[in-house]
This record gives structure tokens, C-alpha cells and sequence, in this order.
């Protein structure tokens, strides 16, 4: 009898050694003569526990891990492949709590599915979105989309169908979609998840956007640092492509939409979206002043539909359930689900895909059990390098873009960092000004000339100069309220947040501080 | 000067992309990818099919951090040093690779070994993460460092 083996191909677990397992598993089965199904699945996210081995039992599928390839021959020995005890063996895969206690609606597929396999692909309920919004009308694809209140997933959280509205009225001979996939921000990688682990869930999610809109050329911008997120994605698209759901006549609808694999090249900057516009039209990756907005100029002077990948990924489900299904899930504007990514200093770093509302509180501890190291936690950081260092005293707030942003905080890509009491808060603000130095595009004064002073201040104040602290605030506020764009006006998030919560790390009295 | 075969090489790559929208930076790619590297004498040919100036095409080579002015050693080392990185000791990590390949990054003095900082391979929930010759590793320390980068090294 054959049986059924899943070991994940997502670049976290090759990294921790998936590829080896692997390897070892088929040559063991071929010694042993047992005949073996070995299918290469995404993460199920939960990353302490990579490389996660799924069997396949009559009770479901029985999960291994952390597996190394030294493991097998003990594995096999046990018999684990009927899901036999182990001390590796972590129960039902869908019954461990990290997982049953999420909310996951993107992320349902991940680590259950063969990424490149289009059967399973439709077998999950793949390209139901697809299939139904074929059969609206393109204003009717926009409403629901409207309805759902589906906003951006990149950061500025602006709702995505006002977007799609405004390219669908826009008159032109071409438009284009464009999905953002330069997922440069440290603590995230729902995006790389997401392109190496159901890709065609993204397919799907941009055709949608261009039939809602009239694009029919589309562009995922991948960043270079993810080479096996670039090979999955363009692997995804031919496969696509050959079986007719891209190209001339999508499903026989008459439809069209090409779509297109482009690698970026290594610049922070170019997460931002008239940066990357630039970076696609083959030059330098310089912000863009607005207006005129891309939705009505965008890619080479034409309306064009920019998301993220977690945006574009979160439509098939909208069209496949309906807005009101999608909407429900969430608190107050902030609706839906986000997938966190937690990560950095703490026992059980991984992927939680919940509604929001959720607190910090309750991601660090219920799901991450706390810091790695076992010291006390000391400073979060939500939403990447330009997002603030949350203190004790707001871990308890819902998750909720409104929520934080009262108390300046934003919760951007979903990122958490967190960071143990040996962490230096000052340090760590250096490190946020002087990679704005590194990554400003230079095209505004207060980025690329602020950044630099911001961190020759900072070196005056951490060597006792406390006027220092007075240049500082007034530097970040030039910053915050003169730059071009979000890289130079938030790095005044990391700065200001650990200068007012962690003054002490400046050798500074917490009295003197100012809490904004 | 470029080699005969390296100035084809640009010329047939450039070739097959240019008409592409945007070609210039996959132009810029397809030739990394094979040489390694964007010589600067090739500058001049990339601008001229792409009806640019040199300097243009130069602004643009030298505004990415991917792309790479000369070879890299044989063995390419690089190290993450974000955030979700650095809370898990990916400075002392830095530090270390810098003392035992002797050199603060760049290309070591033997011309062996060519290390390099990255910000953020996606891999922060395992950190700290590295890259080994294209291969990812995650969870690294010193002692993980020392081998992994022996075992690479043997193998060259």
C-alpha cells in the first residue's frame, strides 16, 4: 500500500533543512520498499515547528516536527508513516492550537495544497472567485469589492474597491495591474508565503482586478531576495496560462489578461508604489510627487490598479463568499483578517491569520509563548522598520487600524518584532534612521538629507549632548511633515516611539521625556 | 576592455529584451545572471540599444544594491541584518563572520570569500537567517556559521 507524506517546499523550512528530509525520505522508502507519495506542500506557517512532515492517516493528516533528516531512519523505524508514536509527533495537524485558533480565510490553502498543482489548486476551491465574477458585471465585481471593506494590506490602508472604481472609470486604450511584491519590511513574509505557497490564489485575485477594471496586462514586482518566490510565480503563471484561466480568453469569456513576472533589484524604496512604477519602466526607483494618482497614471502614463499581494490575494474569497461573508470578520473599519507575522524574540514565531481586533497581548503569548530567550519582553515592533516600538502599556489595545493609529501606531503589513530587556531602544532608532540614510531615494530634502543629520544627532545625544534630544524631535518632525513619501515620513515612528518609551536607553531621565 | 565573448554576450542579451516595456531593468538581470556582474564597459552598448545615455543606464546600475559592479568571490556569504534578525543576534553573528573570514564585509583579502549584509530574506520567524551560495539557512549561529561555511567551502 502506498502511502502519503507531505513535506513543505516554503523557503522557511528549506531553510531549517525541508530539502534534506526529503531526500532522505524517498531514499529510505526505496531501501525499505515501501512505496511512498511524497507531495511537496506549503508552511502551514507554523514555523518553531519546521520542517513540519504531514502524513496521511484514515483520521486525517498527523503531523511531524521539527524534522531533521537524521530523523528518518527513527521515523520510519516507528512506523510514523501510519501515524504511529513519535517524540516528534505534534497530533492532527488541524488540531494543534496554534492553527485551529486561527481565522484563516487567505491563508486556508497554505500548507494543505501542492502550490503548482492547478487539480488541487481547484480541488481547495481555487478559481471560485474567478468563475463567478465571469458571470457579473464589471461595476457588480467593484461593489462587492467596495462592500467587502477590503483595504489595502501594504500600509496605508486605503480600501482597495475606491481604487479599482477609479481605474475601472478611467478611460484608456491600456490599463494595467499591478500587484506590489517588494515585501521589504523585516518581520514580514506573508507576501513570500503566499507566492511560493498558492500562487495562483494571486492569479486569480489580479484576473478579478482586470476584469473589474478593463486592465488586461498585469505585473507582479518581486523583490530579488526572494529567488524561489520569483521560479514558483513564473512557474504558476505558464501553468495558468497553458490551462487557459490567462491569456486571450480567460474560460472561454473573451476576457483578456496577460500577466507577467517582474524581479526588482534590491531597493527599499520600491515598495512604495510610484517608486516601483519607475523601477518597472526601467529607471532609477525615485518616489513620484502625486497627483497625478496611479489609478489614473500609472504604469507608463496609464490608469493602473496597484495592491499588495495580501490585498489581491484576500479577493477570490470576497467574490467566491460574497462582501457580506468577508466583511463580518473584523471591528469597527477594520474589517476582515490579517495575517500577522510574528516573529523576531519569541518561542513560537509563525503565521497567525486572524480577524481584526486581536491583541498584541494575546499574539505574543497565547500563540507565541512568550520571548524566545525567556527574558522579559521589552519593545514590540508592528508594521516594519518604519513602524513604532510598542511599549507594555498598549498590548492590550485591539488590533484595529483606527485603534492604533490614535496612539501612533501603525499596524502596516501585520509585522511584529519582538525584541527581549536586552535590547538597546536606542540602538535600534540609530539603525531605523541610518537605514532611511541608506534607502532614501534622494529625491526629497528632509529623506535624504534628514536621515543623515538624524543620525549624527542621535550619536550626540547617546554621547551625553542632551540638547541633542531638542534637534531630534525637530528633525523628525521636518521629516514626518516635509517628505515625499512614507519612507522618510515614518521613520520618525521608530525614533520618536523609543525616544518616548525607552528614554532611558538614551542615558535620558524619564521625566524628560515627552509623551506625544 | 570587454572580451569578445563577454561584449557578445551583452549584445545578444540586450537584444533579446529590449523591446520589451521596461527592458532595462531585466536587461540588467539576464546579463548579472550570467556574468556575475555589470561591467561598466557594457554601459555603453546597453545605452545605445535602449536609446539612453550612458550616465542613465549608469544611474540606474548603481541605484540598486542587487546589482554587483564586480565579480563576487567564489563563495558568496551573506548575512541578514534586520530587526526580527538582529533580536535574535544576528550583530554578534555579523561580528563573528567578519573576524572569522577576515573582513568587515566586501571581499576578503584572499579573494575567497565575499560577505555581504541583506535586509530581510523572509525568513524572521527562524532568525537569524543567512545565505550560503543560494542556499538559505536559518536559526544560524557561530557554530552552525563555522560549518555551514566549511562545508561550502570544501565543496568549491
Amino acid at each position: 500500500m502506498s502511502f502519503k507524506i507531505y513535506v513543505p517546499r516554503d523557503s522557511a523550512a528549506v531553510a531549517l533543512g525541508a530539502d534534506e528530509v526529503a531526500a532522505a525520505l524517498l531514499a529510505q522508502a526505496q531501501q525499505r520498499g515501501l512505496e511512498m507519495d511524497l507531495v511537496r506542500n506549503s508552511s502551514r506557517g507554523l514555523f518553531w515547528l519546521e520542517p513540519l512532515v504531514e502524513v496521511q492517516t484514515p483520521a486525517g493528516r498527523v503531523a511531524y516536527g521539527p524534522v531533521t533528516a537524521e530523523d528518518v531512519t527513527g521515523l520510519l523505524d516507528a512506523q510514523f508513516h501510519t501515524g504511529a508514536d513519535h517524540r516528534l509527533k505534534q497530533g492532527l495537524v488541524d488540531e494543534i492550537p496554534y492553527l485551529k485558533q486561527q481565522e484563516r480565510l487567505t491563508f486556508a490553502r497554505m500548507g494543505v495544497t501542492d502550490p503548482l498543482s492547478l487539480a488541487d489548486y481547484e480541488a481547495h476551491a481555487g478559481f471560485a472567485g474567478l468563475r463567478r465574477a465571469l458571470t457579473l458585471d464589471a461595476s457588480v465585481v467593484v461593489q462587492q469589492v467596495l462592500d467587502s471593506g477590503l483595504r489595502g494590506r501594504g500600509g496605508a490602508a486605503f480600501p482597495a474597491g475606491i481604487k479599482w472604481k477609479t481605474v475601472a472609470a478611467a478611460q484608456a486604450a491600456q490599463k494595467y495591474v499591478v500587484c506590489n511584491a517588494d515585501e521589504g519590511d523585516s518581520g514580514t513574509y506573508s507576501d513570500r508565503m503566499t507566492l511560493e505557497g498558492d500562487p495562483f490564489m494571486l492569479i486569480e485575485g489580479m484576473t478579478i482586478a482586470a476584469i473589474a477594471t478593463g486592465a488586461t496586462q498585469g505585473y507582479v514586482y518581486i523583490r530579488s531576495e526572494y529567488p524561489h518566490a520569483v521560479a514558483t510565480m513564473r512557474e504558476a503563471i505558464d501553468k495558468a496560462t497553458a490551462a487557459g484561466f490567462l491569456g486571450a480568453d480567460i474560460l472561454q469569456s473573451g476576457k483578456t489578461f496577460h500577466l507577467e513576472v517582474r524581479k526588482a533589484a534590491g531597493a527599499y524604496v520600491c515598495g512604495e508604489e510610484t517608486a516601483m512604477l519607475e523601477s518597472m519602466e526601467g529607471k532609477r526607483g525615485v518616489v513620484r510627487a502625486k497627483p497625478p494618482i496611479p489609478a489614473l497614471q500609472g504604469l507608463f502614463g496609464q490608469p493602473t490598479v496597484i495592491n499588495n499581494v495580501i490585498t489581491l490575494a484576500s479577493v477570490p474569497i470576497i467574490l467566491a463568499r460574497g462582501a457580506d461573508f468577508y466583511k463580518h470578520y473584523g471591528v469597527g473599519r477594520s474589517h476582515g483578517t490579517l495575517p500577522f507575522q510574528l516573529t523576531g524574540n519569541v518561542k513560537r514565531g509563525g503565521l497567525i491569520e486572524k480577524a481584526f481586533g486581536v491583541t498584541l497581548r494575546q499574539l505574543m503569548f497565547d500563540f507565541g509563548g512568550g520571548s524566545a530567550s525567556g527574558r522579559p519582553i521589552k519593545a514590540v515592533q508592528v508594521g516594519g522598520p518604519l513602524g513604532a516600538y510598542v511599549p507594555e502599556c498598549y498590548w492590550d489595545l485591539p488590533l484595529d487600524y483606527e485603534a492604533y493609529a490614535a496612539v501612533g501606531i501603525t499596524v502596516g503589513h501585520g509585522g511584529i518584532v519582538v525584541h527581549d530587556d536586552t535590547a538597546d531602544l536606542s540602538r535600534l532608532a540609530r539603525y531605523a534612521m541610518e537605514f532611511c540614510a541608506i534607502e532614501s531615494c534622494g529625491k526629497c530634502t528632509p529623506c535624504r538629507i534628514g536621515s543623515t543629520r538624524g543620525v549624527e544627532v542621535m550619536d550626540r545625544l547617546k554621547n551625553g549632548d542632551h540638547q541633542a534630544e531638542v534637534l531630534l524631535r525637530d528633525l523628525c518632525d521636518t521629516m514626518l511633515h516635509g517628505s515625499l513619501c512614507a519612507l522618510g515620513g515614518m521613520t520618525s515612528n521608530p525614533v520618536l516611539s523609543a525616544l518616548n518609551y525607552y528614554p532611558q536607553d538614551f542615558g535620558l531621565a524619564a521625566s524628560v521625556a515627552k509623551v506625544v | 576592455m570587454l572580451t569578445e565573448t563577454t561584449r557578445q554576450t551583452v549584445q545578444h542579451l540586450v537584444a533579446a529584451q529590449k523591446h520589451v516595456p521596461g527592458a532595462l531593468l531585466p536587461i540588467l538581470h539576464d546579463i548579472q545572471d550570467a556574468l556575475g556582474y555589470i561591467p561598466a564597459q557594457a554601459l555603453g552598448n546597453i545605452a545605445q540599444a535602449l536609446n539612453l545615455s550612458r550616465a542613465e543606464v549608469h544611474g540606474v546600475v548603481s541605484f540598486y544594491h542587487f546589482f554587483r559592479h564586480e565579480p563576487a568571490a567564489a563563495q558568496v556569504v551573506q548575512i541578514c541584518r534586520a530587526e526580527a534578525c538582529q533580536s535574535m543576534g544576528a550583530e554578534a553573528l555579523w561580528a563573528h563572520a567578519c573576524s572569522r573570514l577576515q573582513t568587515q564585509g566586501g571581499t576578503s583579502a584572499d579573494g575567497a570569500v565575499t560577505l555581504e549584509p541583506v535586509y530581510c530574506l523572509g525568513l524572521c520567524s527562524s532568525s537569524p537567517a543567512m545565505v550560503v551560495d543560494d542556499k538559505l539557512h536559518a536559526r544560524v549561529d557561530a557554530d552552525k556559521f563555522d560549518r555551514l561555511v566549511a562545508a561550502a567551502g570544501s565543496a568549491a
